[in-house]
This record gives C-alpha cells, structure tokens and sequence, in this order.
C-alpha cells in the first residue's frame, strides 16, 4: 500500500491490542433464581413460561408449565399464588398477575386441545391413593417417565378437594374435568369407588410403589353445649353434598358458619347462593390473624356475607346461638370478655379444619403418624414403609392445592429414582433474584390488568365463575410486565453498552458471550443489565 | 409525549428487544452495526465516550448506507483511537488538528460535491474542549455556511485527554485540575455556562439536538434524523468520563441518565432555530443523587449554598424546557 | 496568450487553469485580489463544479483544503503575512499528512508593527514546515510556478507553497503570457490521490505517532524534499519543452561564470540586482548573480555548484532572524560549509521598504571591498536608531518603539514628552 508511513493506518488494526490484559474484574452471565420460581409450591419455572407468553407463544408456554403443574386451568384460578406476593415488580407498580397469565394458558391448552406424549414404557408400575390434586400431578408425572399408573379414589368422582373443597363458582367443574381428563388421556386408570384398606396386598398386585394422597377431609368437630340443637352440619359435607347433589342440604335462611379459614368463607358463600338470605361468619379471632385470604373474605363481604370477628358460640338453644365477644390479650391471644349476646340462625355450619384419616397406613411397619391423622415422610417423601409414599394435605405441609401439586411432581420423581435404585437428587438452587438486583429504570409503567368480576346480583344467586379470564391481550400485556428477574431475556443492554465491543451477541435464543480479549472489566454490562443476569467476579489470576 | 411503540416487557429504554419489530429496534442492538469504533481502543474503562461515538457513527452509517466520512478534532477519541500502529475505526476518518474539525468537514464536504459524490455524508466530531472552546470559530463558521456537516460533540465538561483540566462546559462547583476545590469558592466558578446546542440554533441551522448516551433511542433517533436533512447539523451527546469526574466506570450509564433526570442536562431538538421537542423526565431526582456520586463534587455536598445553586440550575432547565409533564403512555391494544 | 494584466489576476487565471475542485481563503491584502479573481471565475461556472469556500479564518481556510484534498480534490488557498502565522498550525498538519495542496504566499512582513508591505518575515516563518516553498521573481514566473506546483505536490505528495512579492508582483500589471487550457491540461494531468478519504476504501488519516516512529516520519518528509530536488529541475525541463519558455529554475545565475563576488537572492529583487549588476559590470567589477527559485528544498548543491567561482557571496534577503541576521544567508553557508568564501548580509526591503538600486550598489562595492557590516540593513536610519538607543538608555524604560520612531521622523503627532 502507498500510504504514507505511520500517520496512515488500516481500519480496524486495533484487533491486535488485546486490552483484556487491563481487567481486575471480569462480567459473567449467571442466571438468578426468580422469586416468584422460588415461592411456587408447585416448584414451575414461571419467568420461564412468561418469557415465552411475551412472545404470544401461549402452547410453547404451557409446555413449559406443564412439565411441573399438569393443570393450569386449575391453578390460574384457585392458587393463592404465593408467587405474586414474591415479585419484584411489587416495588415498581404491582405484582405480575401470573395467575391470570396461568389460567389464560390453561384455558388456551382446553380450548385447543393441546397434548403430551407419555414417555417410553419403563415396565415399572405406581399405584395412586387418591384422586386429588396430590395424586393427579404424580400420576401426570409418572406418565411423563413412562411408568404405568392407577389411581385408586374412594369417592364416585376424581378431583378430591378441588371438587369438594372448592366451589365452583371458583373452579367451573368444565375446566377441572378436562384437566383431568387430559391426565387420563396419558393413559392413567382412575378406579372410583375403590377404596384401598390393604397397602401390601396392593403392592402383590404387581405395583412397584405406591403414592398415597388422600387428602384431610375428616371434618374437625367441637363441642358446643346444646339444649336442644338445630341444624348443625360440617362444611365439607356441606360443600360435597352440593357437589354430588346427592342430598342437597337445606340450610334455611339464616345460617352461620363457624371459622375463619378459606373453607369457612367457600361455605358461607355457598350457603349464600343455596337461598340464605342472612349469612354470617362467627370468627373467634380478628381479621389479621384469619388464615382466609383477604380477597376470599372482601368477595365474600361484596356478596353480602357479614363477619363477626373476636366471637365465639357459647351455646345453642334451636335457632338461639349465645355469643361471646373475645378480646386480645397482650400476646395477642383472644380471651372471653364475659359479655354476650343471642343470635338467630336456622343452621350452623362448622368449617373449623380438617383431618386425615390415615388408620389404614398406621398398619404398616415403619409408618409414623402424627396428631390429626398426619403421616411422616422423608425428604424424598417416602412414608417409614419403603416403597409406600405421601404427599398432599396428609403429610405436614401447607393445605394447599398447590403444594399438594407439588407433592405430586416431588413424589413423581422420588418414586422414578428409588424404583431405579437410586436417590433423586433436586439442583443446586441459584441465589434468589432480588430487587436490588433489578435495574427498574429499564421497565416502562404498566399497571396491572385486572380481571373482569361477575355482578354482584348473579354472585348472590348463581354459581356462575365469579373472576374472569384476561382476554388475550391483556393476558399478553400481563405477561410483558414480567421483569425476567435474575435471567437474561436478550434485551441487548449488555451487548449495546459495552464501549468496547466485547459482548458477542448469538442470537435469538442464544444469549451472548463476553470476549475477554478486549473486555476491560469496567462493569457497565452488569450495573446496566435490567434484570441482574450478569455479575462481576474477581479475574481469576 | 407519547410512548413511541406499545408497551413491552421493558419498553423502549433498553437497547433492544426481543419483542419489538425490527425496525423498531436500535441500531445497537443488531448483529450487523457497523462497530464503527471497534474493540482494542485505549479508552479508560467505561467510557462513555467510546460508547456515544460508537452509537451515533453506527447510527449514522445506518441511516447514510455507509457512505460516510468522519473528521474527529484532537481529544481523547482521537487519542485513544489512533495511536500508531493501530486504528480502532471502521470507517474512512480523519484527524487533523485540536480546532479545526468543522472546517476540515467543510472541505471533505466540498471535495464531494466537487466531485458530484452526493451519496457520501459528512461527520465532525470532537470533544467539549475541541468544540466549545478551541474549534468554535470554526464551529461558527461551518454553521453559518450552512455547510453539508453534522457535527458532534461529545461533551465530557473538561479537558479530560489532558489530564482533566476546566472547559467552558465543566459545571459551576466542579473540581477539576485548572479549579481545585480550594479557598473560598472551591471549584469551578459560577459562571453563566456556555450552551452551544442553544448557539447553534442561533444560526438557524435546520437541526440542533441534545442527546445521551443514557438514552440510546433518542439518540439514535436524533442522528438519524440529523443525516436525513441536508445542510449544518448540531448534535451535543453527554459523555460522562469516569476518570475525570472520580466516578466509578460501571455509573458511566448512571450518571448520564441521573443528568437528565435532575434536569441538569436537558434532552431537546430544534428546527431552524426553534425548538420542536423537549424529552421530559421520567423520574426526576435532586440533583444531589447526580452529585454524590462524583468525586468531583464532593466539597459541594458540604455546601448547602452550592447545593441549592445547582439544584436552581437543574429547576431553570425544568421550567425552561418543560421537562416536568404528564407522559401519556399507550398501552397495548 | 500575452496579456498586459494584474499579476495576481494573471496568477488567478492560470489556478483556473490548473482546475482546482476547492478553493477556500479569507480576505488578506496583499493577497486579496487573487481570491477575488478566482470567486468570480468560480461563480461565473468557469470551474464547473469547483466549489469556492468563505471562511471566517486562515486557520478554516488551511483547514477546509486539508479536508478537501484529504478527499481526493485539487485544493488551493492562498494568504499572506498574520494570515499565515493564524494557519500555522494546519500548514504543519498539511504537510505532516502528506497533501499536496498549493496555496500562494503574497508575501507580506509579520507585525507588530502591523504592516502590510512585503518582506519575506512570513514565508520564512514556514520554512521548515515541510511545505515546498518557489518564489517568482516576476509575474509570468508566478503564474508559470503555480502550474508546476499542483504538478509538483501531486507527483510527491507534499503541498507547495508559491511565493510571491506582495503588491512589487501581486498589484503590478505587467506583460504576461498566458497559456492555453491545453497547454496546462497536457502539462497537468488529473490528481489521483496516493490516498484519500472513500467509503469504499475506507482508512485512518491523521494517526498519532509516538517517539518509536516520529523520527522516521519526520526522515520521510525530509527525503521528499530532497526528492523534489530532483524532480523540480525535470518538472521545470518539461515546462519549458511545453511551453516555450524557463521557469522554474531552482538556481538561476546571471554573469556568475567570471564574477569574484555574486549576490544571491530570492524574489523579485533579483530584477533590481541584476540592473544594479549590469551598471557595475560597465564599471568593470567581477560581479554576477544567482536567484534562488525555491527556498525549500534548499538546493544546497547546485547553489555550491553556481558559486564554486566566486571569491564573496553577498546575500541580499527581505527578512532578519532577530538576534542571529539573515536567513537566507546562513543557507547559503551551509551550501557553501568547507570553503572559506565570506557570505555578506544585506537585509533589505523589511516592511515594504524600496531597495534603490543606488543602495545596493553602495553596498555590493563595500562588499567587494569586504569592507562591510554583517548584517547590513540596507538604508537604515542610524540618526534615528541613535537617538532612539540614546533615550532608552536614559529612560531606562522600554516603550512603544516603533511608535516613538515614528514620532522621532515625524510621520505621527508629536511626542508629548520634549527630550
């Protein structure tokens, strides 16, 4: 070349100055575990089905959700979505409504009839105690590795609390059965109206392992003293009964249910909808110590249900109900006041918890059980009886649909390892996503879309579902309002930022890399990545 | 002001986006930028020089289908950039003196059109010392002309190449090598500043904007629009300099966006001599948040009296250019 | 075509010729009228698509065709005096990047005092600026030197600069021949830069270089100057087959062969010196002279070659290196390092000063006498240099001196202080 010397160069000769060398630091991606993942109980990758809903790809995204919950349906609409109280986004506007994106998704898969493969025959076979939740998931489960699965349920349907437990104006009972349908469709046998007393002579049959899951739902009784007792019933005969249909309970018009959890105020407003004009909830402690949730009571307030809070029922005479006003004492403990006074009611419903009843597997050698019927498990949720497992509202645990889902899944794959021989092992888990970790400025404001709500005079009367779905673009909107905490999302600030080039972007799909050649460790990819998926690490010497 | 694309996950503030169509997308995010400043340059650890020269001259070879010529007036990019034996550039560039790049613009752009070559365009560029200061006559000059240049200025408010000494763009209460926080009014003095976007639009030139490299879209979207208009062009890019402003390299990006967000360096474009758009802030923050993360600035913190000037600088510029205002957002659907 | 005509209007007539693509300059007497000529044939569309630059300096002109041909254009300024000490900067950078721009020096003396009469102070404050430096000695060698120089710059890549006497050549109307566009286009062909600005082929221009290469940098600038030692002389052979006539000589020498003492020159003196010559001659002195046609490259050689015969050189030149005496002279002693020949200093014609032919050929006989001062400033007023020294000394203050010379010979308001 006839440049002249040295005061004319070459474009881009600046490739042989590796200024690398500078660094003390170096950037490395790493994925953060996202809050809202770490709060499910059903253990789903949710930022992992977001990040796929953002893009409108709903079935990519209930493939991803599913390989954890195999009803979304279900879950969109009667978790308690502990996931939403860990989000990040919390701090900016709102929490992602990610069970509304859930059960979008659920209802997407129904309306296409989206499906999966069975995995290949392993020859192992699981018996299933229990059609609930619990059971349900670790049959869907199983199938996925390819173990043959019967469920064996006691009761004339499948769907255990989540039929019996929980209204359907909650739980339209079209999207539970299709669920589980869909779980039959893999190829799972639900016997009903088999009930197993014999865990042994089952194993004879030919299982490999036996899952046991059936519930609480021995009503937990209390003792009022009673002259001349009305109607007293429990909510969960209450609530099966209007399930079954079978005796269609008469409760008259002014009815109390006595508690304060979720299933006192299901009962309640059930009671509502069977014609009880005057409903009220007798709650012995206040409302922040209710273990309901609060949207379960405001609803159930919107309908028309009062509330007695710091009220106990002292005694009954026919349709006299003698209350006690309760008081906190200073450690926060209700104690009697000694004042009272008399209340009407023609029924009360008891919905003060549940119990299991677990006699049947205190039969076997090695089986613990605990106060209320409850049966110890490991950590790989194995009863004492090898090869006998347990999970959901029977093992010591929250008493929730979700988690007993997440038996289910933990069961399913505990049960796969110790049929192989082996011990199923969880990963390692990622430090949690934090907010601090979150680069807000990054994120437009997008408040919450809020789901539409049925009318309060077909809520009085009806059963119809009360909370709508998001329509589809709400639902996407939703899903957009994801941070993606602690997990690149190809969002290019890392690749954009870098004043000197070293970020390699790989494409769609394929994140990006750092080029250490010329990375000279300022820090400006980390401190600028929205959603703390790179971090600085000391440059290895 | 509306939300320039629907809603997505993070919007339009970050470089790109997965969601967004292509064309929406920046210019930075792209595998095929042209990397006009490409790796193995000597700039200090997060500078945000590198970054905005890399930004606009990519969004300028964008928008001109790399047909573009760049004339760079002495300073650290040129420093950093063209030490013998190696050239961080990717495009046809020259260097020839501290003071001169408009009018060496000039003449590339003369030499084109002599030459009928009407698809090549023309960009200056050079430091706040380079073209406030010393490159102003020149500046000046290639304005009035109307000369077919766009020149950028990348304004690191003090002569940082030499060893980070006063400019007329270094703040009022600024330490720099030339005003140490000394005596009784320690730092640079309290003078009326020197606001070369708003004496560019003294020219009535056709177009004069401010931008950041804290703001990747604006930016880009201004040089694009710079290089589809003919005739002088104007656009001042804030370039935090670490080193210079005893900042950490990793805040370069912080304190660009903490500038415009106290309001003390506003975000505008203008026409032929008017202003057409200001960019409002999203979140406004005192100016202290600005501030103490400079060690330039640390003797202010101490100093309510300073404190409070500078914080009516950045309330003069809100009022000023209305930087304060509902944003409407358009959601999606 | 002969044309009776302004030199610098002869001079603008012949850049036109030379097809210039960028011209860019700014007002300075006395190069003004040059720039003036060249703007009206460029908008008249003489030019085609030259484009004509008004800046608003020196420094934006210099600038503006060191972008121009950086971009592979035929570029030209022109300045003279403060004007090129204001683009002194960008005259180094011009020649640092190798640009073969030409530009026309009307050579004018430096301030303060202001002055806009000519001397050489200007040009010889570039001297060592890589730039190649002709001088005309009259208007048709002007315009003749500007045609070699684009030439000359575009074979070697350096820029020239052609300097010419303030108003003694820019502002006289002399008998000038000017050439045909033919003639110029088939001495002159297109430029085709060695390196230019492309976006198609794109490169760095204008990289910093540190001690490890500036040396040889620096050597390669020097070694195109001597190049140009070589090739100016051919350039100059080639002119003169094309157009009739000698231009361009880097050393021109008159009655030299037989002389014991030669004058050396540069410029349009040289024409005063051999009138002053020719009269000695008839009084039988052994006198001749050479006019040096550049003053860089310096043509140490052929210049020792012209003198080889002489016993004295006197050196007659338009500036003063304060504190050492004459350029140009100790230029020529360098040609002449070894032999013990004296070199004589004339400084003469500072500050537009006339050079009477009388002076000089008092001085050039004191000189043959080698009975004379070195350096002699030609004509000085020793009156009032006495008095001026005298009052110093006794006020003990320095002051506006050319003021109160001024005032000691009366052409400004009286002195308010009586001395």
């Amino acid at each position: 070349m006839d440049k002249p010397f040295a005061i004319t160069l070459d474009i881009e000769s600046s490739y042989s100055n590796h200024t690398g060398s500078w660094r003390t630091e170096r950037p490395v991606y790493i994925d953060r575990l996202p809050p809202c993942n770490d709060a499910c109980p059903a253990g789903e990758n949710i930022q992992g089905w977001l990040h796929e809903a953002e893009e409108g790809k709903y079935e990519n995204a209930w493939r991803i959700l599913v390989r954890d919950n195999p009803m979304p349906g279900v879950h969109g609409r009667v978790c308690y979505h502990p996931c939403e109280n860990a989000c990040n986004r919390q701090q900016i506007d709102s929490a992602v409504s990610i069970h509304a994106v859930e059960r979008f998704l659920g209802d997407q898969a129904l309306k296409h009839g989206w499906k999966v493969e069975a995995g290949k025959d392993s020859g192992k076979k699981v018996a299933i105690i229990g059609a609930g939740p619990s059971g349900l998931s670790a049959a869907w489960h199983l199938r996925l590795m390819g173990h043959q699965v019967v469920i064996f349920e006691a009761g004339p349907m499948a769907g255990g609390m989540m039929r019996f437990g929980i209204p359907k104006y909650r739980l339209p009972r079209e999207v539970l059965d299709e669920e589980i349908s869909r779980i039959c469709d893999l190829g799972v046998e639900i016997k009903l109206n088999s009930k197993i007393d014999d865990i042994p002579a089952l194993m004879d049959e030919g299982f490999d392992a036996v899952f046991v899951a059936i519930g609480a739902h021995v009503a937990r009784r209390t003792d009022i003293p009673a002259r001349d007792a009305g109607t007293i019933l429990d909510a969960v005969s209450v609530l099966q009964n209007v399930e079954t249909g079978d005796t269609p309970p008469l409760l008259g018009r002014r009815v109390i249910v006595y508690g304060g959890g979720n299933t006192a105020f299901d009962t309640a407003r059930t009671a509502k909808r069977l014609g009880a004009s005057e409903t009220m909830i007798v709650y012995r402690r206040n409302q922040e110590q209710m273990p309901a949730h609060d949207f379960e009571m405001h609803e159930a307030v919107d309908e028309g249900i009062m509330v007695r809070w710091l009220s106990t029922i002292k005694e009954i005479d026919d349709t006299s109900y003698k209350i006690e006003k309760m008081r906190l004492n200073d450690e926060g403990w209700p104690e009697p006041t000694g004042e009272f006074e008399t209340i009407e009611a023609d029924t009360l419903i008891l919905a003060l918890g549940q119990t299991t009843d677990s006699s049947f597997l205190e039969k076997l050698d090695g089986v613990e059980v605990e106060r209320n019927g409850v049966v110890k498990v490991d950590e790989s949720m194995m009863t004492g009886f090898p090869g006998v497992f347990a999970g959901g509202d029977m093992v010591p645990a929250d008493r929730t649909v979700t988690t007993a889902t997440g038996h289910g899944k933990l069961a399913a794959r505990n049960i796969d390892a110790w049929m192989r021989g082996e011990k199923w092992q969880a990963g390692d888990r990622h430090e949690i996503a934090g907010f601090k970790h979150i680069n807000p400025w990054y994120y437009t404001d997008a408040p919450k879309k809020l789901q539409p709500v049925l009318d309060i005079a077909r809520r009085q009367s009806t059963f119809t579902e009360v909370v709508k779905g998001l329509d589809e673009d709400n639902a996407l909107f939703e899903a957009r309002r994801c941070l993606s905490c602690g997990n690149c999302f190809e969002c290019d600030n890392c690749y954009g930022m870098c004043p000197d080039n070293s970020v390699i972007k790989l494409g769609p799909g394929k994140g990006f890399e750092f080029n250490y050649d010329f990375c000279k460790g300022c820090g400006l990819c980390a401190a600028e990545c929205p959603c703390g998926a790179i971090t600085m690490i000391k440059e290895p010497e | 002001m509306q939300q320039r694309v629907k809603y997505y996950q993070t919007g339009t503030f970050t470089v790109g986006n997965r969601l967004l169509d292509e064309e929406k997308r920046t210019v930075q995010a792209t595998k095929e930028r042209n990397n006009s400043l490409t790796c193995g340059h000597r700039a200090c650890q997060g500078c945000g020089e590198a970054l905005g020269a890399r930004f606009a001259i990519d969004a300028a070879m964008n928008a001109v289908n790399n047909k573009l010529i760049a004339v760079n007036a002495t300073g650290c990019l040129e420093v950093f950039s063209t030490p013998y034996p190696e050239s961080s550039w990717r495009i046809p560039w020259i260097h020839s003196l501290f003071g001169n790049a408009p009018a060496v613009a000039t003449g590339v752009a003369a030499a084109l059109r002599a030459r009928g070559e009407t698809k090549t365009r023309v960009i200056a560029q050079g430091g706040d010392g380079g073209t406030v200061d010393i490159g102003f006559g020149c500046l000046s000059g290639m304005f009035e002309r109307n000369d077919d240049v766009l020149y950028i200025c990348y304004d690191n408010e003090a002569y940082m190449n030499t060893g980070v000494q006063r400019s007329s763009r270094t703040p009022p209460g600024a330490r720099t090598a030339t005003t140490p926080p000394v005596g009784e009014h320690p730092g640079n003095s309290y003078n009326q500043g020197k606001n070369p976007a708003l004496i560019a639009m003294a020219h009535n030139i056709p177009y004069v904007a401010t931008a950041s490299v804290a703001d990747l879209h604006d930016l880009e979207d201004k040089v694009e629009k710079a290089m589809s208009i003919s005739g002088a062009r104007y656009v001042h890019i804030h370039v935090p300099c670490p080193l210079g402003w005893g900042a950490k390299p990793s805040n370069t990006i912080r304190l660009a966006r903490l500038a415009i967000e106290t309001g003390l360096f506003p975000l505008f474009e203008a026409e032929d001599g008017e202003i057409v758009d200001t960019t409002p802030i999203r979140k406004q923050q005192p100016v202290d948040e600005y501030l103490k993360l400079q060690r330039r600035f640390a003797h202010i913190l101490k100093d309510p009296l300073a404190l409070e000037t500078i914080q009516a600088m950045a309330d003069r510029n809100i009022s000023r250019f209305n930087l304060v205002r509902e944003m409407e957002v358009t959601n999606n659907g | 075509m002969l044309k009776q005509i302004e030199g610098s209007k002869a001079v603008a007539e012949a850049i036109a010729l030379c097809r210039p693509e960028v011209i860019s300059a700014y007002p300075i007497t006395p190069q003004t009228h040059i720039v003036e000529d060249l703007s009206q044939i460029v908008k008249k569309g003489a030019l085609g698509n030259c484009q004509y630059i008004n800046v608003e300096s020196e420094f934006a002109a210099m600038s503006c065709v060191i972008g121009a041909s950086a971009t592979g254009a035929r570029a030209y300024t022109a300045t003279s005096s403060q004007g090129l000490l204001f683009m002194a900067e960008a005259v180094y950078n011009a020649s640092g990047m190798g640009l073969p721009i030409v530009m026309t020096l009307g050579n004018r003396a430096i301030g303060a005092p202001i002055n806009i009469w000519n001397d050489h102070s200007d040009s010889m404050s570039m001297a060592n600026s890589g730039w190649i430096q002709l001088h005309a000695e009259t208007n048709q060698e002007a315009v003749d030197l500007h045609i070699i120089a684009f030439r000359l710059a575009e074979q070697l890549s350096v820029p020239v600069m052609v300097c010419m006497d303030g108003f003694i050549l820019t502002h006289a109307y002399e008998r000038v021949d000017i050439p045909t566009q033919e003639q110029v286009d088939n001495f002159l062909p297109k430029f085709e830069p060695v390196q230019m600005l492309d976006p198609d082929e794109p490169l760095t221009m204008g990289a910093m270089v540190g001690p490890e290469a500036f040396t040889e940098v620096r050597y390669l600038s020097h070694h195109k100057q001597l190049q140009a030692l070589e090739v100016i002389p051919q350039l100059a052979s080639e002119f003169e087959k094309q157009f009739g006539r000698k231009s361009g000589a880097m050393v021109d020498p008159y009655h030299t062969i037989d002389a014991d003492t030669v004058v050396v020159s540069l410029g349009s003196i040289n024409g005063t010196i051999k009138d002053t010559i020719d009269i000695l001659r008839e009084d039988r002195c052994s006198i001749g002279s050479v006019k040096l046609g550049a003053f860089r490259p310096f043509p140490l050689a052929e210049l020792r070659e012209a003198l080889s015969g002489a016993r004295r050189v006197i050196v007659v030149e338009k500036d003063v290196a304060l504190g050492l005496g004459g350029i140009v002279a100790s230029n020529v002693r360098m040609a002449l390092r070894g032999t013990s020949t004296p070199v004589y200093t004339i400084i003469a014609g500072l500050g537009g000063r006339p050079i009477p032919s009388k002076s000089l050929d008092k001085a050039f006989r004191q000189a043959m006498d080698d009975d004379i001062e070195d350096p002699l400033f030609l004509d000085l007023n020793h009156e009032v240099i006495d008095r001026e020294l005298a009052r110093m000394k006794e006020q003990r203050r320095s002051g506006p001196v050319a003021e109160n010379i001024l005032r000691e010979i009366g052409l400004v308001g009286h002195s308010p202080r009586k001395v």
